[in-house]
């Protein structure tokens, strides 16, 4: 059983679903997440580990942040419980790491070097999609109830919608920023073309040409040199003066 | 969140069930927004819809809309720099103006002219945002007066929820976000980010605005926010739209001069 009062247990799943705050912190987060991980359940140490764009697993966050430990985590983006969890989206529960070397021939013996008995990994999943895992490690084997998988379950859950919507809006934000970048500068741009134009009374396609020309001839960006064409056109003369004038 | 998804996912198949544009090069992010633009017409009590983008530092430019006259709805908001859309834009919410003959419509006079002489006698504005930032509005006008009910004010905002969704996918084609980029952007200077190619063409027309602006700061002497201002005044008193003046300067046919006030 699950080692805490209720109330605790619920403050723990109130505070890992309070994503949506202005200066959330990613690394932080996940490291409350493990922290709660290993108050709630009865284990040694907890670690967390996202994949990457390529779907590589990386090491986030733990509980405990002794160097060999980490090194347990890092380890498993190429096998280990964490990998086999991320990959079939099944809870690894109560491995007995003094049995696993033939299944993970290079973290079973570090881990059990470490003196660790038992492991337990946990999918960060909603729905088909798994974005991570939650890695737990016993000093003895089988202390894992199905009450505490089912906490540890519950845990990982309410933190993977979290972190799901975190992601999406900070997505759209990003988005958003590039869509009306991208417009402010195509508008500099064309109030460029328009001024040079006039400067020296072509049309605008040959003053893009004028200013594509010397961007490209004293490596500046297009939208940079149009910019100066437009609040400081005295720095660029031999571009904004009209020849002959 | 959950709890919008039915809503959202009803949305986007309306919109998936409307005829894709005949215009091959309106395909793409612009081509969504047009169907999009006619499914709200069809969905909510509407005869027309638009969809601008807009910029906190006064880019403005219709993206799609449901027929030509709506087109020129959200344009005549750019040279009067009133309406609903701009009113919604500045504010961040909803404007709701379900009769334009009302008293309460008459902080925009020469829009309201402008719509009700184009034949609309209400008009409702929604933005387009995501958090603190904002993209544009999307726009639905009515033949006769008469408010939106609740229900079709939330089919509305979805609409505008599916807006915001079809633009940023068009430009995440153009640069994509990764899973841990989200959370850790690295700006990468050799990858400007550069506007959606449909919707690119679909601003064409507003860029030429933005090409006399440069001429007129030139020909006037003046700032480009003084340039501005006075196309739109030019605009206004030859009872013109910006867009008209603006390709009259481009093409050559008009010239500002220093002294016309």
């Amino acid at each position: 059983m699950p080692t805490v009062s209720r109330e605790r247990l619920a403050e723990v799943f109130v505070e890992v679903a309070d994503t949506l705050v202005a200066d959330f912190d990613l690394i932080e987060f996940l490291g409350t997440v493990t922290a709660r991980a290993a108050e709630l359940v009865d284990v040694a140490a907890v670690g967390l580990l996202l994949a990457d764009s390529n779907g590589q697993l990386q090491f986030m966050a733990a509980s405990d942040e002794r160097t060999r430990l980490l090194e347990l985590f890092q380890l498993q983006h190429r096998e280990g419980p964490c990998l086999d969890s991320f990959t079939s989206g099944i809870p690894v529960v109560n491995a007995d790491l003094r049995r696993a070397a033939g299944r993970w021939p290079v973290f079973a013996p570090h881990a059990t070097g470490l003196g660790f008995r038992s492991v337990h990994a946990i999918p960060l999943r909603l729905r088909d999609r798994v974005i991570g895992a939650l890695n737990l490690f016993g000093t003895d084997t089988g202390n894992l109830g199905p009450d505490d998988v089912r906490v540890v379950q519950a845990l990982a859950d309410v933190a993977t919608i979290g972190l799901l919507q975190e992601q999406t809006i900070h997505r759209a934000e990003i988005l958003t920023e590039q869509l009306q970048g991208a417009l402010n500068s195509r508008v500099v741009i064309e109030q460029a073309k328009g001024a040079l134009a006039r400067t020296h009374d072509v049309d605008v396609d040959q003053a893009f040409e004028l200013l594509r020309r010397y961007a490209r001839n004293h490596n500046r960006k297009l939208v940079d040199l149009a910019h100066t064409v437009l609040v400081d056109p005295t720095s660029v003369p031999d571009l904004t003066q009209r020849l002959g004038a | 969140m959950s709890g919008s998804e039915p809503r959202l996912a009803k949305v986007r198949a309306l919109v998936a069930a409307e005829p894709a544009p005949d215009d091959v090069g309106a395909l793409g992010t612009v081509g969504l927004l047009e169907q999009l633009c006619r499914a709200a017409v069809r969905a909510l009590p509407a005869d027309g819809a638009g969809i601008s983008v807009m910029t906190a530092n006064g880019v403005r430019g219709v993206a799609a809309a449901s027929d030509p006259a709506c087109v020129a709805l959200e344009e005549v908001q750019f040279t009067l720099g009133e309406g609903p859309s701009v009113d919604a834009f500045a504010w961040r919410r909803p404007v709701l103006a379900p009769d334009l003959g009302a008293a309460s419509s008459s902080r925009w006079p020469a829009y309201r002219t402008a719509a009700q002489q184009a034949g609309y006698c209400a008009a409702f504005a929604f933005p387009l945002q995501v958090g603190a930032a904002r993209l544009g509005v999307l726009s639905i006008q009515r033949r006769s007066a008469g408010e939106l009910s609740s229900e079709a004010v939330v089919q509305a905002l979805t609409f505008a929820q599916v807006t915001v969704e079809t633009l940023l996918d068009g430009q995440e084609r153009t640069l994509p976000v990764t899973a841990l980029t989200a959370f850790a952007p690295t700006p990468d200077p050799a990858r400007d980010p550069t506007l959606d190619p449909t919707l690119d063409r679909a601003l064409g027309s507003q860029f030429t605005v933005y090409q006399a602006q440069g001429m007129a700061m030139v020909d006037l002497g003046v700032s480009l926010a003084d340039a501005m201002a006075r196309l739109q005044a030019h605009a206004y008193a030859s009872n013109r739209t910006l867009h008209e003046i603006a390709r009259d300067i481009v093409a050559g046919r008009l010239r500002l001069e220093p002294d016309t006030p």
